[in-house]
């Protein structure tokens, strides 16, 4: 059984509501984490992002001005951000179909629908950290591999086309560093 | 070829699209210990919200009366882009505070003026009337929801004003097929692979 050291991970909750941030404050808290960072609106979150780094970022999708999407899109931006790795876990209260597919396009790793509860939230932060997803960057959509499962007996089209041409090529952006 | 480094990703390139294999920074939080009883994450957490729960309801009575303002707020000004948005926040936070707080009952009706808001394309379109139903149903479910006979009332309430609103935005999206079947497809379900 994988066990996490949340008192070894620093996270940034990104929520306007004040309550949900008090409930999810607790939450992590609870677990044992020591260093949760808090931004009411996406703007605040983008600073305290780059100022705090977090390992894991807790986002809710709707939020005035600036919302969750956008806020994903700009963490996924690997040639000017500094951790566009970084796991972000999106909150949100519809679960209409679309609304998952615009949060996994948006470059979200993992999507929890509300209510917000101590098992929901602890499964999906295992699940960032013990079952790590490979990113894919194509001219447009930089962010976690949306193909989840592989199916054996698929016999469509294959979307992502050209043969493999350098397995161990270090990533552009940080082969420099 | 050189083996990658651990702290830097590796990159297969394709013709369309490179597949990025991150460093696994957040592996040193990882430890295969077997959690004991007493020191059940979960568990703790849990008790962490219970310790919270004392306030939930003075939150909710909150929430509800920021729904009020909002709606007073569009019966004064009208639907504008600030106004609706203002209303669609306090609806959309008590959709999404409602079962944590211990109001299961308040989903149904928010998240059903959230859709009546955000799928009617011509914001002056939407009935005040069918505003008004929902935030009152909502401010009596806060104020009542807790008395025993009130469960069956809620959700013959709710689940009425959630198909009179799916009739209004049937009509309203009658031009728009594709609008009209996200608006009427199922929710995705928790465990869902897509989610």
């Amino acid at each position: 059984m994988i066990r996490i050291d949340f008192s070894a991970l620093r996270f940034l909750v990104v929520e306007d509501n004040p309550h949900m941030r008090r409930i999810l404050r607790a939450l992590l808290l609870g677990f044992g984490s020591r260093e949760v960072h808090e931004a009411e609106d996406g703007a605040a979150g983008l600073d305290a992002f780059n100022k705090f780094t977090p390992d894991i970022v807790i986002v809710d999708w709707a939020m005035p001005i600036f919302d969750g999407l956008e806020f994903a899109r700009m963490i996924r931006q690997p040639d000017t951000n500094a951790s566009p790795f970084t796991p972000i876990i999106m909150l949100t209260g519809h679960s209409e179909r679309k609304r998952v597919m615009d949060a996994r396009d948006a470059g979200v790793t993992e999507i929890m629908v509300k209510p917000v509860s101590a098992n929901a939230l602890h499964q999906r932060i295992v699940n960032v950290i013990a079952n790590p997803r490979r990113y894919i960057r194509t001219k447009s959509y930089f962010g976690p591999d949306r193909r989840r499962n592989t199916t054996p007996g698929y016999s469509g089209p294959e979307r992502r086309k050209g043969g493999r041409v350098d397995l161990d090529r270090l990533h552009r952006s940080s082969a420099d560093n | 070829m050189s083996r990658p480094r651990a702290d830097k990703p590796s990159v297969a390139t394709y013709a369309d699209h490179e597949l990025i294999s991150p460093p696994h920074k957040l592996r040193r939080a990882m430890s295969n210990a077997v959690a004991s009883g007493a020191d059940d994450q979960v568990a703790r957490a849990e008790q962490a919200l219970a310790r919270l729960s004392g306030e939930f309801s003075t939150w909710m009575e909150e929430e509800g009366e920021r729904l009020d303002r909002a709606r007073n707020a569009v019966k004064t000004a009208g639907f504008t882009t600030a106004t609706r948005d203002v209303l669609f926040f306090a609806a959309h936070d008590i959709r999404g505070d409602a079962e944590t707080l211990g109001y299961p009952g308040l989903a149904v009706p928010a998240e059903s003026l959230c859709r009546l808001i955000e799928h009617t394309r011509d914001m002056r379109r939407i009935p005040m009337t069918l505003v008004d139903q929902h935030v009152d149903a909502v401010r009596a479910i806060i104020r009542e929801g807790s008395r025993p006979d009130a469960e069956q009332t809620v959700a013959v309430l709710t689940r009425r004003l959630r198909e009179v609103t799916d009739e209004f935005l049937a009509r309203e999206n009658r031009d728009r097929p594709e609008e009209l079947e996200d608006i009427l497809s199922p929710a995705v379900a928790p465990g869902d692979p897509s989610l």
